[in-house]
């Protein structure tokens, strides 16, 4: 039997996987090993799938992903610090018959956007709310966000989130999952293989439904900032499946009734 | 019952060595180079032949820099 060489197998006809090319070829801004990275390319591969990149509109927030522009090849909409649900329900109310998502981080959504969130939620909007939760600030240098867990340090809690003082952590997805305007409530990650394909059919999902006239779909994507945990990449990860998973548990909450 | 072999193509400049594609990899393919590219990162490299083209790698990468390339091997009649 001949044997077969690497170059024999690196042939177009044997491709299997590469960046989709809904993704500008352009290095990502991000940090190494951010969960940014992946849901980017997650969701332009759903958006490749369904064949609707001319249909499609999407609302950058402010955050880490403010420049999302930049790296998805679709029309792409920047929003006010967590106004991106707001925009988000006049370019899908002027234009129904296209697809309409919002990409926002933890304190863009759950923080300065809590009303816009909410309220878009409760008037069932029909567009996707991608919300990525890594549970600080990691733009602007680590501070503590609503989501931050309890005795979880931050650049602003030193000595870790107290929770007498400083409030418990918010699960805005179990909230707007008790809202009617909502559809499809479901929470993800992207650290694993396992979890990232699992992921992309959640995103597809959403998609779906909201283009369906069902209301708002949120995706949570639980997310890891190893810069701003002050960890590897790697321990990152793991230590969110340690701590963040049993607060922020994965798995749809909400789907809708038909099914 | 064939056999597959797989290849993986990784953009060296792209590649910012997070590690993450390491630990996902059945077949201990991956490496971290202990050289760097031009922006300063240690890369990933291939470091073997056993590679099945799972993608997994590929998949979780966060800068999507991982090509993969799948051939069936038919085996023998003996």
């Amino acid at each position: 039997m001949a044997v077969i060489t690497r170059e024999d197998i690196i042939k177009p006809e044997n491709l299997v996987y590469k960046r989709t090319s809904l993704l500008v070829d352009c290095a990502l801004s991000y940090c190494p090993g951010c969960g940014h990275g992946t849901a980017h390319r997650m969701l332009m591969e759903v958006i490749e799938e369904m064949g609707i990149q001319s249909k499609t509109i999407g609302v950058a927030p402010v955050g880490c992903s403010v420049l999302a522009y930049e790296f998805l090849d679709i029309d792409v909409q920047q929003a006010a610090h967590g106004r991106a649900p707001a925009l988000a329900t006049a370019i899908k109310r002027l234009m129904p018959e296209k697809y309409v998502f919002t990409y926002q981080g933890d304190g863009d959504l759950a923080a300065i956007g809590t009303a816009e969130t909410i309220h878009a939620c409760n008037r069932g909007e029909n567009f996707v709310i991608i919300f990525i939760n890594n549970g600080i600030y990691g733009m602007t240098g680590g501070q503590m966000a609503p989501t931050t867990l309890p005795h979880m340090r931050a650049s602003t809690c030193p000595y870790g989130r107290d929770t007498e003082t400083m409030g418990n952590p918010l699960k805005i997805t179990e909230l707007v999952a008790t809202l009617p305007g909502t559809c499809y409530v479901t929470r993800q990650a992207v650290h694993t293989p396992g979890n990232v394909r699992k992921t992309k059919k959640a995103l597809r999902k959403a998609f779906e439904y909201s283009y369906a006239k069902k209301g708002v779909s949120l995706v949570e994507i639980v997310s890891n900032c190893n810069s701003g945990w002050k960890m590897t990449p790697v321990q990152s990860n793991k230590w969110m499946e340690e701590n963040m998973f049993p607060y922020y548990p994965l798995g749809d909450i909400k789907v809708p009734a038909a099914e | 019952m064939a056999k597959v072999k797989g290849a993986i193509v990784i953009n060296n400049e792209r590649c910012k060595g997070c590690e993450v594609c390491v630990d996902v990899c059945p077949e201990s393919v991956i490496a971290m180079n202990k050289n760097v590219n031009t922006k300063g990162y240690h890369y990933a490299m291939v470091t073997n032949e056993n590679c099945t083209g799972c993608t997994n790698c590929a998949v979780v990468c966060p800068d999507g820099v991982i090509t993969v390339y799948r051939v069936k091997v038919p085996t023998e009649v003996v």
